[in-house]
């Protein structure tokens, strides 16, 4: 039996890592994901757990990858400028295929951009931050109790597939305060990484028998020592560089097939009044809470309209969508940046369906009014309505 | 007593990487030296280094190694030592890697005094990335961005590491490799942080284009600019300027380590009621007013908690 608490979404966040299992937190504090070191910093020394606030950003994940290597499950947070430094070190951690978890709680930028204001400005950052070709998976919850399960779930995604995985949210979700079932670890399932069936003379990082090897933890319980050698740099199967083109071509493959070839076991979705929908309106985090209720609204004046909410952000649900495109008459894409996902959804979609998007970058959420107009005609650009009193209440204004 | 080498090499990614004359494969024995005088295991070690020539070292040592990005070596070795206390955790690198780019983690982790140990290999070049000047290349010296000479103004690493409140700082020359090992052995036997810099040629980058001839001759060159510790004592600051001063230059018993101070953190907080009332005797915290039933929590804003449980189970 879990517990119920009055809490925001980041320290929901921090609450559910140490459900999954965390081991270490390394962080900085960017407005507006401080709660989660906030929270981590009274409750993890009470488990035991290493909490330490590093001098910046690249010292942050950089730390969590050193700890996730040697075999325990590491997790750190930013936001927006907090995540374009943790770059390098996010490809890093793709390289080595350590498991991590990267909580982004997205703020409006560019640049340092608007700190304590919302947005969904980092969709196309965390698929496409770091150089090369790499697989991503990131995860959008839309409430304080989905992020509970999603950081969960993002945790166990992180041990499976060797691969860091992002959580996004946004500055409104993560600073809502809502109650929050936080469950119990033997009510959820908690996946650790599985751990090698050979011995550690024969035992290889990145094994070519594998699609997934298995990653040693440093030190295990029972006193056997898996040594091995972990490099940024392309490697071969035992963890040393390599320019041998066959090796270099197998592992860059291999690590997108290993995301790839499991789209049943990442892919999460919600479907919401899509039966006999004409109309779909795709949306993720916060902006899918405006949707529901414009949607409810719309239904109750006999509009045919429904909502396809993904969870995992990436990799994208193609095949969803594809299948979405061949029923409805129309798509829209709902997101607090100035259209980023929509482009995703376009290249999905490829013109079978044509694809609308209410793209507002105002600091403010959408609202469902908003919705509901372009719901009622997908090709009028919707206006951003703001009275006096409220730009007076918004602050700035000028 | 002989040290057999190759118990803490892969032998087999013999030979090593580097430019006959460089003064790393020195560093790299004093090092195995320094380790095996100590007794330790390999299965307890675990070595940590960024980009560079130096950082090439944790291909040829058995230990659990990572080879990781430009200057992130200490933040990844601060990662690694928080969650394993009990292991004995190394950085081998540049001055480019640890110092220039890596400063900033130089100086924190020096500032936290965590157990870990430095082994900064000063050549003052960018060796591996073709010579261009490093924060210690000395003014005046040319290099690869620098074909006028350096204009800018160095940096003393020690001192810095000094002022940032490291616990132990040494100051080596791979010309001079039995004081070496001490120097390593001792702070790697060092419970905090410690620095040990170490003045080594590069005699392709720096020496050659410095026109400083063969490796002997830059070995000749580097050491003139040190003094050692007990000589220095005798000598005017007017005497001292532009010398580095070789040997343990600070040595702080009494500094607490990060890791023990964390230890002591968990064991306060464990210690504390609160903690008695909600983790080892069940949970009677503040909390717990809103303990309510699974029946209560169907409903509950947005969602039932139970429709999330299944879906979960499915996955």
């Amino acid at each position: 039996m879990g517990r119920i608490e009055f809490m925001d979404a980041n320290a929901a966040i921090a609450e559910a890592a140490v459900v999954a299992g965390l081991g270490f937190y390394a962080g900085y504090p960017i407005t507006p994901s401080s709660e989660v070191p906030e929270r981590l910093s009274k409750i993890a020394p009470e488990k035991g757990i290493p909490f330490i606030m590093m001098e910046d950003e690249i010292a942050s994940i950089n730390a969590c990858v050193g700890a996730a290597a040697s075999g325990v499950k590491a997790m750190t947070c930013t936001s927006g400028p907090g995540l374009s430094l943790k770059q390098e070190a996010f490809g890093m951690a793709c390289m080595f295929e350590v498991p991590l978890v990267v909580v982004d709680v997205m703020r409006g930028g560019p640049s340092t951009g608007l700190p304590t204001r919302p947005s969904q400005g980092d969709i196309m950052q965390a698929r496409w931050g770091t150089h090369g070709d790499h697989p991503v998976i990131a995860v959008a919850p839309c409430n304080a109790q989905e992020a509970v399960f999603e950081t969960i779930r993002a945790f166990n995604m992180a041990e499976k597939f060797r691969q860091p995985v992002y959580i996004l949210t946004d500055g409104s979700l993560s600073h809502l305060h809502t109650k929050v079932y936080i469950p119990d670890p033997e009510e959820v399932e908690v996946i650790d990484r599985q751990p090698p069936e050979v011995e550690p003379d024969e035992y290889y990082p990145y094994d070519y028998n594998y699609e997934i090897p298995p990653l040693a933890p440093w030190w295990t319980k029972d006193g056997k020592s898996y040594r091995y050698h972990l490099s940024s740099l392309v490697h071969d199967k035992t963890g040393f560089p390599t320019v041998v083109p066959k090796y270099v071509q197998w592992l860059e493959t291999r690590m997108m097939n290993k995301i790839m070839n499991h789209l049943d076991e990442i892919l999460k979705y919600e479907y919401y009044k899509m039966d006999d929908a004409e109309t779909c309106v795709i949306a993720f985090g916060s902006t899918a809470e405006a949707v529901r209720v414009a949607i409810d609204e719309a239904r109750e004046q006999g509009i045919k309209v429904g909502m396809f909410r993904p969870l995992t952000i990436w990799p994208s649900p193609e095949a969803q969508i594809k299948d979405i495109a061949s029923k409805v008459k129309n798509i829209i894409v709902a997101e607090m940046n100035l259209g980023q996902y929509v482009l995703e959804v376009q290249r999905i979609v490829a013109g079978q369906t044509p694809v609308y998007n209410i793209a507002q970058m105002t600091g403010t959420l959408i609202r469902p009014s908003q919705i509901l107009e372009k719901i009622k005609d997908p090709s009028k650009k919707v206006e951003l309505i703001m009275s006096e009193e409220e730009i007076k209440r918004f602050g700035g204004g000028e | 007593m002989a040290v057999d080498y190759m118990k803490y090499l892969r032998t087999e990614k013999l030979p090593l990487y580097w430019c006959p004359g460089c003064g790393d494969g020195i560093v790299l024995k004093c090092y195995i030296e320094a380790i095996d005088e100590l007794g330790w295991s390999k299965d307890d070690c675990a070595m940590v280094s960024g980009i560079g020539c130096a950082a090439r070292v944790t291909g040829y040592v058995d230990f659990h190694t990572l080879h990781t990005i430009h200057g992130r070596a200490i933040a990844v070795a601060v990662g690694v030592k928080m969650a394993n206390p009990d292991k004995h955790v190394f950085v081998f690198g540049g001055d480019g890697d640890i110092v220039h780019i890596g400063g900033n983690h130089l100086l924190h982790a020096a500032r936290r005094n965590i157990d870990i140990t430095v082994v900064l290999i000063n050549n003052w070049i960018y060796g591996m990335t073709g010579g261009q000047h490093s924060c210690t290349t000395p003014p005046g010296a040319k290099a690869s961005t620098a074909p006028r000479g350096s204009y800018e103004p160095t940096i003393d690493v020690c001192k810095m590491a000094i002022g940032a409140g490291a616990g132990y700082v040494a100051r080596g020359f791979a010309g001079d490799p039995k004081r070496l090992t001490k120097l390593i052995k001792e702070g790697l036997d060092y419970k905090g942080f410690s620095l040990i810099e170490v003045f080594s040629p590069c005699p392709i980058n720096f020496g050659r284009r410095n026109k400083l001839g063969d490796p002997a001759k830059l070995m000749d060159y580097m050491k003139s600019f040190l003094v050692s510790s007990a000589k220095a004592k005798k000598m005017s600051e007017e005497e001292l300027k532009g010398k580095f001063v070789t040997g343990v230059l600070h040595k702080d018993e009494s500094k607490p380590e990060l890791t023990a101070s964390y230890k002591q953190l968990v064991e306060k907080a464990q210690a504390s009621d609160e903690f008695w009332a909600k983790y080892a005797t069940g949970r009677l915290t503040d909390a717990d007013r809103y303990k309510i039933s699974r029946e209560e929590l169907k409903g509950l804003y947005p969602y039932d908690v139970e429709t999330p449980l299944k879906e979960w189970k499915k996955l």
